[in-house]
């Protein structure tokens, strides 16, 4: 049974409100229209240079690029995501100077100079990185689509917590921050899973942890 | 997105002058609102000029024994900081209450303060609305309206919306204020209390600030003490904008401050609220909330905001 229309609306609207998704769909397609219309003018593109993966590449961007669409299309790394393109799903994330980052919400022409480091850097079939391995022996995938942007974040928790930045959940501010699967599970909100793999996903991430303790 | 043409600022005054002068000039920082409000077409700067290298990432000690914040300080390196925690919890509780981990990482000071609302008419362009188009209207207000998220004071006829900062709520129960550079190189402090406007009959008219005008620091006075606290109340547990926000400053003697987030367009404080606390949640609210003029769906943020000062004052 479909739900009451009421109900429907309100959801749609809490969407919008909380993550203008039905606003972001009409604007990609402008998006890409506009793109594909105009030629950029050489005041509007930019020289970088940008360390991905320990490569450099010096390459000239339309300012209006993000780091994300520069990883995708310019340098063919498709391993990072693009999923709500609005900093609200985390399945852009990668990790940018050390610092994860939604590579969605962040033009390139501000990274100039910058070390990034993508899925592909971590580690590839046959020689996975632990955070990987540790994903595939806990299932915590079904699709795979958030899964680069869920081990960018997983990589970035750990470390984050041993440098004891502080979150929503820790008890005390001056302590040192332990890591309890509360402190995992609250970090990793900026990476969601449509296919709700969340407790197998903190599963591999506390193994990942308690291995390296 | 429109095109626009880009530069890198030498110094926070320089960049100033440009953005005075170059027309449709924007600053960007972290670019997590306004990158986002430009794929949207809210946001269609013609230049944008970049501050984050600017060297105003620095967290410093004032004379008066207060810190004075850098504008390009993220408000992951904010929340961290030792001082911060130690000497004003509050504020940590507050940033580490908002957005995500990733966003964290790049949002900063002067950007969190400036990120604009997220009315859900505000973000769809097809609707009108007097803050993205002057004189449009205010869909919020029209029957059958979805207002949840919105405000219930310090709104007019012409616009309801939040400011939706966690931050700023913090920091204006720490009595911060802000540090600007004009175009023609000035210095300004303006009180965070009279940063944000109230929308009257402009609410495209958002700040204080004049054009151009950059933010170079926010400033804390030096540390009150007392027991502080961040309270969120949002629709899920994690990463989403509050409904109702308190942060509470609380002396030994029952004195204190407290500010609301999620119900005005400003961190909302009042000095006669304040004064109340010795009298309980209650007491506070009457004072804090007197005028209200909430919609059929903002109207439990009075009851919600009450009852979250509450639960906070019997927490200690
Ligand atoms: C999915 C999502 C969830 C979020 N949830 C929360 C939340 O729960 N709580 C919360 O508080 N916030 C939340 N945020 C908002 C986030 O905190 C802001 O986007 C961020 O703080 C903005 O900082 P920025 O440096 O990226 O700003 P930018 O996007 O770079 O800039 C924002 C505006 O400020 C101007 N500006 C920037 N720096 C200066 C300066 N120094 N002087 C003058 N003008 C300047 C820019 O021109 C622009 O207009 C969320 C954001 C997203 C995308
Ligand atoms: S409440 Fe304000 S931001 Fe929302 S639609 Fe009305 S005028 Fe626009």
């Amino acid at each position: 049974m479909p739900p009451p229309i009421e109900f429907e609306l309100r959801r749609r609207t809490l969407l919008a409100g909380t993550a203008a998704v039905a606003a972001a769909s009409v604007a990609r397609l402008a998006h890409a229209q506009e793109q594909a219309g105009s030629a950029a003018s050489a005041q509007q593109q930019s020289d970088i240079a940008l360390t991905v993966n320990g490569t450099e590449h010096r390459i000239t961007v339309d300012n209006r690029t993000t780091l994300l669409d520069v990883l995708r299309e310019d340098l063919h790394l498709t391993g990072t995501k693009k999923g709500c393109d609005h900093g609200q799903c985390g399945a852009c994330t990668c990790s940018v100077n050390g610092e994860r980052i939604n590579s969605c919400l962040s033009l390139a022409v501000l990274h100039d100079g910058d070390d990034v480091t993508t899925i592909e850097g971590r580690g590839a079939p046959g020689q996975l990185d632990p955070m990987q391995a540790a994903f595939v022996s806990h299932d915590a995938f079904q699709c795979g689509y958030c899964t680069p942007g869920q081990i960018q974040s997983a990589h970035a928790v750990i470390g984050e917590i041993r440098a004891g930045i502080p979150s929503h959940v820790t008890s005390d501010l001056t302590a040192v921050i332990e890591l309890t699967e509360a402190e995992i599970r609250e970090r990793m909100s900026g990476n969601i899973c449509r296919c709700g793999a969340y407790s197998n996903i903190l599963a591999a991430i506390t193994e990942v942890a308690e291995d390296q303790a | 997105m429109k095109a626009f043409s880009f530069e890198r600022a030498s110094s926070a005054q320089a960049a100033a002058a440009r953005a005075a002068e170059v027309q449709g000039a924007k600053f960007i920082a972290g670019g997590t609102n306004l990158v986002d409000l430009m794929k949207l077409g809210i946001e269609a700067p013609e230049h944008l000029i970049d501050v984050s290298g600017l060297g105003l990432d620095r967290i410093e000690e004032t004379d008066e024994g207060g810190l004075r914040i850098g504008a390009m300080v993220s408000n992951t390196a904010l929340s961290a900081d030792v001082r911060i925690r130690r000497d004003y919890p509050v504020l940590t509780r507050a940033i580490a209450a908002g957005a995500s981990g990733q966003l964290r990482n790049k949002a900063t000071t002067g950007g969190n303060l400036l990120q604009r609302t997220r009315c859900p008419y505000f973000y769809d362009t097809a609707q009108a609305c007097s803050k993205r188009v002057p004189g449009s209207g205010c869909s919020a207000l029209t029957e059958g309206a979805f207002s949840r998220q919105l405000g219930v004071i310090g709104t007019s006829d012409a616009c309801i919306a939040t400011h939706p900062s966690d931050m700023a709520v913090a920091m204006r129960v720490l009595d911060a204020t802000i540090e600007t550079v004009t175009p023609t190189g000035m210095t300004r402090r303006i009180p965070l209390e009279e940063f944000h406007l109230l929308p009257g009959d402009t609410p495209e008219k958002e700040t204080a600030l004049m054009p151009g005008e950059l933010i170079t620091a926010v400033t804390l006075p030096a540390p009150v003490g007392g027991i502080q606290r961040y309270h969120k109340v949002r629709d899920r547990a994690s990463y989403a904008f509050a409904l109702v926000s308190v942060a509470l400053i609380r002396q030994p003697d029952g004195s204190g401050r407290v500010a609301l987030g999620g119900v005005a367009p400003r961190p909302w404080r009042l000095a006669a609220a304040d004064a109340e606390l010795p009298n309980g949640a209650r007491a506070v609210m009457a004072r804090l909330l007197d005028g209200a003029r909430p919609t059929e769906e903002t109207q439990f943020k009075i009851t919600l905001a009450e009852r979250t000062l509450a639960a906070l004052l019997l927490e200690e």
